[in-house]
């Protein structure tokens, strides 16, 4: 906040405030407000993050720079300019032309920000002819645009439609179409949500690098406070509307002043600890290499403390895999209580003509949380669908008979009507559509009690598991992302199912629900003893809940083995790229 | 620049705050559409329009009309006495117009009822299944949907007579091809959500699924479709009448009555017109319904 020379700012905001217009039945029509007096300055050519959790104001905050909002807002401000513009004081014609010429916008999600029946050519050189080329000209210079982006054959690129590209494809022919108009300010809403680890750094190099070619201001919006910080040079942190705390990038993530800022950073997945729970421990691999723990790390006091049945925590988790894990798998013989909860051997699955999983094999111990890593299209959730009973396979999946909590003396019938009750259960990422749209909360947990044969109460699984009585009466519609996640994770632990596949179950929520999700998946792993396959594409989600990790690649298992080791001693290229990808977003820079 | 920012934009005004702040969705979410419905004049009209055919239709026997009676004056043209003249036998055109509602109002809302239960229940089983139970079921619409209708029903009207059981059952089977095509359209799209998997994952059984998963799901989508059958149904019986091969003289029916005196139009328009109107009416009140549900549910 020291630049006060206001006409060297490509932006200069004083005493913001937006305010929604809302109707409610008791108190009628009240302006809300969700920016308070906001005042921020971001130099040409600097990049300025704005970090928050959503509802914050963030998105509103930079939407108000473009003067994009819904009608029924109302916006006041002291100064409001951007490259010397008063924005506020613009007519619709001079808006459009200030839209068109000064600034650009970069979306959340690509595939809704290109028209899915134009090739992206095309809608690219639409900027240009806007700008007054003729057809030929800007043919030439979507071309060159599309080379900027660093897209291979920007010649076949172009020709293409938004559904043949992937995500980071289509977030890269966003920018090029966003840098078309020459902008002097990029605002970046969340540009990398959804995409995975490796083309979240792609995409934020590209930014970066082209910021340094073309010198355009940006303001990065995201929930992600470690992303922020490695692409910022300075950072505001938003609570409610308000500008808690704003400074230089490493120091505020180092040495936050305000509370809210050390929330944050306290909630974060911090990718140098191990699991969660402190009573965690995680025993090593049979067949490991000489130097690493052997089998009898296993501290018995910390499992007597636990209260757990020793016997279940401590052989059964060790891994099969050994060096690597890949490959044929040895099952351990003994009583049926020594053997993996699941053992899968040689899975194959193929969707026509491509390989989907190829000749997997692993375990997961009883009480053990597998962690499966890779990018999108690797195959993980594939493998959880598998795992699940939803698709076909070539392969063995065999599940080792379970005796789960409350059923000390396994003499629980395992059948309800004839019927064999599930083994799997699964928490899937979008808890939206993972919940009828159309059953209370209540009517979704006591019928989940009864499918799965639990013995407790709705009031009881949802104390368990942390849903408030008050949302029992709700539809999901009502409820936040978070507490949606809550209702999926207590229908999964509805009865005793041996074990449950959270499959990105964290990946759509801001930092601190999803600590308290992990929290909250911890807790119930080790009060019933389930066993997860925890699926992410986030290494440092995945190494806070897992003993070991498995690496997908292509459909390959490429690597296997204890948390820890996975970080320390990555042997596939892949896992090496993932974790320094991991571990790059995590190290604030200053200043580039 | 200027497009995209308009076209995401409101993506992203809607995104997080303005749902923060929002009211939260009521419970009663029937009521709100109702009342969302009720603010929409076109649908407030039609409302009306078809409540007062439905009036008719039960009622006109109360009212004193008498759609048979000779009045003594043949082809008289309307008049204080004979709101809408008097037709070829000095029959009351007010009273033929009004009772007709009867018989067009008795085969089109229970072939619309049969069409709509017999499309859904096809549609849904073919949607959650897949598979060959889908492939076999679509198949046979196929061949159903391509017939023209109205020439397979004058068909199987000419095999099966043209009694009103006989055509309820006739529009139902006729309209449940196209009902099961759009119902199970809106299953895949509710199967590709993850509540339909879980309910799977936790041994749900099929039926279960299919009645208290899905079927509320596409409830509304099952609503707008029954409301456009019935549209249809009622033209179809009426176009039926007409080509006489529904209802016979002297029933008062719209569809005979304009075919009877297509002769007149030139010296007595008022025989036609009228009950041409009454057919329009409805149909067009019905099918107004149909499009107000379809923009205030979706």
């Amino acid at each position: 906040m020291s630049e006060t020379r206001v006409s060297e700012n490509t932006v200069s905001v004083r005493d913001l405030t937006v305010s929604y217009r809302t109707v409610s039945k008791h108190t009628g029509q009240r302006m809300v407000p969700a920016v308070r007096e906001l005042s921020l300055d971001v130099a040409a050519g600097e990049s300025y993050g704005l970090v928050g959790e959503s509802g914050s104001g963030k998105s509103t905050a930079a939407m108000a720079l473009t003067r994009y909002l819904p009608a029924g807002t109302e916006v006041t401000a002291a100064e409001l300019s951007i490259a010397g513009t008063s924005v506020l004081g613009l007519d619709a014609a001079a808006l459009r032309a200030f839209r068109a010429s000064t600034l650009a916008v970069v979306y959340q999600e690509p595939g809704q920000a290109l028209n899915p029946t134009m090739p992206v050519g095309e809608q690219v050189a639409e900027v240009y002819r806007l700008h007054g080329d003729n057809r030929a000209a800007a043919r030439d210079a979507t071309l060159a645009a599309i080379d900027r982006v660093r897209l291979a054959d920007a010649r076949a690129i172009a020709r293409r439609y938004p559904h043949e590209l992937s995500g980071g494809q289509q977030q890269r022919i966003v920018i090029a179409m966003a840098l078309a108009s020459e902008p002097r300010l990029l605002i970046l809403d969340e540009p990398t949500t959804g995409l995975d680890s490796r083309v979240e750094t792609e995409i934020m190099a590209l930014i970066d690098g082209l910021r340094a070619e073309l010198g355009f201001a940006s303001i990065l919006i995201s929930h992600n406070l470690p992303l922020v910080a490695a692409h910022c040079q300075r950072i505001g942190v938003l609570q409610g509307g308000v500008l808690v705390e704003e400074g230089a990038a490493a120091d505020v993530l180092l040495a936050p002043r305000h509370s809210y800022t050390r929330a944050l950073i306290a909630a974060l997945p911090d990718i140098n600890a191990a699991r969660r729970s402190p009573a965690r421990v995680i025993a090593a691999a049979d067949g490991a290499p000489a130097g690493l723990a052997a089998a009898d790390e296993v501290n018995p006091a910390v499992n007597a403390a636990e209260g757990a049945s020793p016997g279940r925590r401590s052989g059964p988790t060790a891994a099969n895999g050994g060096a690597g894990g890949v490959g044929a798998i040895g099952i351990r013989s003994g009583s049926s209580e020594d053997q993996p909860l699941v053992t899968v051997a040689n899975l194959t699955k193929r969707h026509h003509r491509k390989t989907a999983l190829s000749d997997v094999s692993f375990t997961i111990g009883r009480g053990e949380v597998l962690g499966l890593v890779g990018e999108s299209g690797s195959g993980k959730s594939t493998l959880g669908l598998t795992l699940a009973g939803l698709t076909g396979y070539e392969g063995t999946i065999s599940f080792a008979p379970w005796t789960g909590e409350g059923s000390a003396g396994a003499g629980r019938s395992r059948r309800r009507g004839g019927q064999a009750l599930p083994r799997v259960q699964v928490v899937f990422q979008n808890a939206d559509a993972s919940l009828n749209p159309r059953r209370t909360v209540r009517r979704v947990l006591a019928r989940s009690i009864e499918l799965l044969g639990g013995t407790q109460t709705v009031e009881e699984l949802a104390a368990r598991t942390g849903v408030a009585t008050d949302l029992l009466d709700k539809l999901p519609q009502q409820l936040s992302g978070g507490q949606k996640q809550r209702v999926a994770i207590a229908r999964a632990f509805a009865g005793h199912v041996p074990l449950v596949i959270c499959d990105e179950p964290t990946s759509a929520l801001d930092v601190s629900s999803q600590a308290r999700l992990l929290d909250l998946l911890t807790e119930l792993q080790e009060r019933t003893g389930v066993s997860y396959l925890f699926i992410s594409h986030d290494l440092a989600v995945v190494r806070q809940v897992a003993d070991r990790i498995a690496v997908l690649y292509n459909g390959e298992l490429v690597e296997l083995k204890p948390a820890d080791q996975v970080f320390e001693r990555p042997e596939h290229p892949y896992t090496q790229s993932l974790v320094d990808s991991a571990l790059a977003l995590r190290r604030p820079t200053d200043g580039k | 620049m200027d497009s995209l920012s308009t076209e995401l934009g409101t993506v992203a005004g809607t995104r997080e705050e303005l749902v923060a702040v929002a009211p939260p969705a009521a419970a009663g979410a029937a009521r709100r559409r109702l009342r969302a419905l009720l603010r929409r004049p076109t649908f407030v009209v039609s409302a009306v329009i078809v409540l007062f055919w439905v009036v008719a239709a039960l009622g006109w026997h109360l009212f004193g009309l008498d759609p048979y009676g000779n009045s003594g004056q043949a082809l008289a043209a309307p008049s204080w006495s004979q709101p809408f003249g008097t037709d070829n036998l000095g029959r009351s055109v007010f009273a033929r117009t009004l009772a007709g509602s009867d018989t067009a109002l008795a085969v089109g809302p229970l072939g619309a009822l049969l069409a709509t239960v017999l499309g859904s229940a096809l549609g849904v089983v073919a949607g959650y299944f897949r598979g060959w139970v889908d492939t076999a079921l679509m198949r046979l619409f196929d061949v159903l949907v391509v017939l023209p209708p109205l020439i397979f029903l004058i068909v199987i009207v000419a095999a099966f007579g043209a009694s009103v059981p006989a055509l309820i059952v006739i529009i139902g089977v006729v309209f449940a091809p196209g009902i099961a095509r759009i119902i199970r359209a809106a299953v895949l799209a509710e199967m590709g959500k993850k509540y339909v998997t879980s309910a799977r994952l936790q041994g749900e059984s099929a039926l279960r699924i299919m009645a208290t998963e899905l079927v509320p799901n596409v409830l509304p989508t099952i609503i707008i479709q029954a409301t456009l059958s019935l549209a249809s149904a009622i033209l179809m019986t009426a176009t039926l009448s007409f080509l006489g091969l529904g209802q016979q003289p002297p029933s008062p029916d719209w569809g005979l009555a304009i075919n009877q005196n297509l002769d007149y139009i030139e010296t007595a328009w008022w025989t036609v017109i009228f009950p041409a109107l009454a057919v329009a009416s409805l149909v067009v009140a019905v099918q107004l319904i149909a499009d107000n549900i379809k923009e205030t549910w979706s």
